[in-house]
């Protein structure tokens, strides 16, 4: 018994029924409306309707000196937000031709996989409840708080980070950020170990999340797809492999790859990401605890704020701090384009600057935008819990979404 | 043949000739500047000429360039990635801001779909032959195209703050 989807071509003469599966939906994480258009229990046809927590980024972007940008990406895909700050971080480097030392890239890679763990915790324990496993979600919810509190620690904030500088970060791990570290690592394995055997196995999960939802490789290349939707119909395009940003090419970590693109495998790509997550937090610690101290910074006093003593004291810290807090920094004329593997897939940052305080135009390049145009072509001919199912393995993000 | 910009441009220039108007290297991006009346050809071309092959289209975006010559103000910027060699490419066409068609390439490219009703949204650019041109992520009944730079994002009238000290003005100069 599989979640076969049944084609039948829409027939003029035949009534369907129309069934709005709302904005305000408890089982659509996120506001997004779809107007489904049903005969029976099977879905013909569905329509989206987006653009309900649109906050014109693009446009306030233009507004905003480079620095005070960090607070917009972290709205994005909130659930993994350190991410979309690296990633602007970065750009803003590239643009300016920084060259960050390698203490700092392995500080960012550890706070980038906590929250890519973040990210799809939420997303394998929601697929957990939407199928009625209740336990599973709440189970693994008290170890994410861990992964806040050391956001918290690092930043002082739990959900909208800011996390880092242009240059690298604000200040320096405390000993009680290890420490962290080190309890996560050693316990949250034994957890991730007990939710898949919820799960994983699971007679009833397999025979619901089986053939729901599924994607071929090639539609799913030709619609955008990318990061674990992708990975799970069989395309193995990881930006940290192909375009390597923040040493990632030191690390040693292996990209898991499904066959059919439904939800069952999407379910286990976001899995086995995870464990290979902890074992990139793992190796970057052992590096980190190899390497002589160093600065959390790079050295670019044109963007980095000085530490405040010298500004009391020190003529020129003063002027750059005021020239850098006003916005008045001298940045070269150029576009540059940036990805990072968020939790979604490809976050792209497209970046013109002409040289004056804030960009000229800045395009985010939006994974969840993208690949939720497939969502109408992976639903067709399903029933409406398989479309619920389908959605939330998805890991629609309404942040994300609408920019 | 090993994928480089230099191939690429051979092979772009042989085969469409005056439609490629220039090309310039922005940090890692070549970016080739071309004609509207060909940008459908070129990405079929760049699609599916074996050798080329850029399936993949990463973003599509529009740009205003209020200072430009006046038939070069709106931009549309496409990004092109081929996969199995990892090489991007960008392309960009230029046309002025009274004459806002462009040809819609989603019959090549689904996932230009919502893009291009983004671009529309934003700035008003008319996509041919798109199958559903319509506001994505704005309200119906809005009449102004967002992201054009006359288009004010703050209030201008006014008058209880001033940004004059953080060095903000207050059109978008």
């Amino acid at each position: 018994m599989s979640n076969k989807a049944i084609t039948e071509p829409i027939k003029e003469e035949k009534e369907y029924s129309t069934l709005n599966l709302g904005p305000t939906h408890p089982a659509t994480h996120g506001i997004f409306q779809n107007v489904l258009k049903m005969d029976g229990e099977i879905i013909m046809d569905s329509d989206a309707t987006i653009g309900y927590i649109h906050r014109a980024f693009e446009k306030i972007a233009e507004r905003r000196p480079y620095y005070q940008i960090t607070t917009l990406t972290d709205r994005l895909n909130y659930c993994s937000s350190p991410i979309n700050n690296m990633g602007w971080e970065m750009t803003v480097e590239k643009l300016l031709g920084v060259e960050i030392p390698k203490r700092v890239d392995y500080m960012r890679v550890i706070v980038m996989e906590m929250a890519r763990l973040a990210d799809h915790i939420v997303c394998n324990t929601v697929i957990g409840v939407d199928t009625g496993a209740l336990s599973g979600f709440v189970y693994m919810f008290q170890w994410r708080e861990k992964i806040y509190e050391f956001y918290e620690e690092i930043c002082g904030a739990r959900l909208t980070t800011n996390i880092g500088r242009i240059g690298g970060f604000e200040r320096d791990f405390t000993d009680k950020t290890w420490k962290q570290i080190d309890e996560f690592l050693e316990e949250f394995p034994r957890i991730l170990k007990e939710f898949e055997g919820l799960l994983m196995r699971n007679r009833i999960f397999m025979d619901r999340t089986k053939g729901a939802g599924p994607i071929a490789a090639d539609l799913a290349l030709n619609y955008g797809f990318t990061g674990p939707n992708l990975r799970a119909a069989g395309v193995d395009y990881d930006v940290r492999v192909m375009n390597p940003y923040s040493s990632y090419q030191d690390f040693d970590f292996i990209v898991p790859v499904g066959t059919k693109g439904d939800t069952y495998d999407r379910f286990l790509v976001r899995q086995e990401e995870m464990w290979q997550s902890m074992s990139i937090i793992k190796q970057a610690v052992q590096k980190l605890q190899s390497m002589p101290p160093g600065p959390h910074h790079a050295d670019v006093p044109e963007f980095y704020l000085p530490p405040k003593q010298d500004v009391y004291n020190n003529m020129e810290a003063l002027i750059y701090h005021f020239k850098v807090i006003m916005g008045e920094l001298e940045v070269p004329k150029g576009e540059v384009y940036h990805s990072v593997e968020g939790g979604n897939g490809e976050l792209g940052f497209y970046l013109i600057s002409d040289g004056g305080r804030s960009p000229f135009r800045l395009h985010f390049r939006r994974p969840c935008f993208i690949y939720y145009q497939g969502y109408a072509d992976m639903i067709k001919g399903s029933m409406l819990s398989d479309a619920i199912l389908t959605l939330s393995s998805m890991n629609v993000i309404a942040g994300e979404l609408d920019a | 043949m090993s994928l480089t910009n230099e191939t690429v441009g051979q092979k772009l220039i042989e085969r469409f000739g005056e439609a490629i108007l220039g090309d310039e290297q922005q940090y890692d991006f070549r970016i080739w500047t071309v004609k509207r009346e060909k940008i459908y050809e070129i990405i079929q071309y760049l699609y599916h000429e074996p050798g080329l092959e850029y399936q993949f289209l990463t973003t599509l975006c529009g740009i205003h360039y209020p200072d430009n010559a006046p038939d070069k103000t709106m931009c549309i910027m496409y990004q092109l990635h081929n996969l199995p060699k990892n090489h991007r490419i960008r392309l960009k066409v230029f046309f002025s801001e009274n004459d806002k068609v462009m040809p819609s390439i989603t019959a090549i490219f689904r996932t230009s779909n919502w893009m291009e009703r983004e671009a529309y949204d934003f700035y008003g650019v008319v996509f041919k032959g798109h199958p559903n041109l319509k506001k994505i992520l704005n309200m119906e009944e809005q009449t102004v195209f967002p992201l054009l730079k006359y288009f004010p994002l703050e209030d201008p009238t006014r008058d209880d703050k001033d940004d004059t000290m953080f060095g903000r003005k207050m059109f978008n100069a």
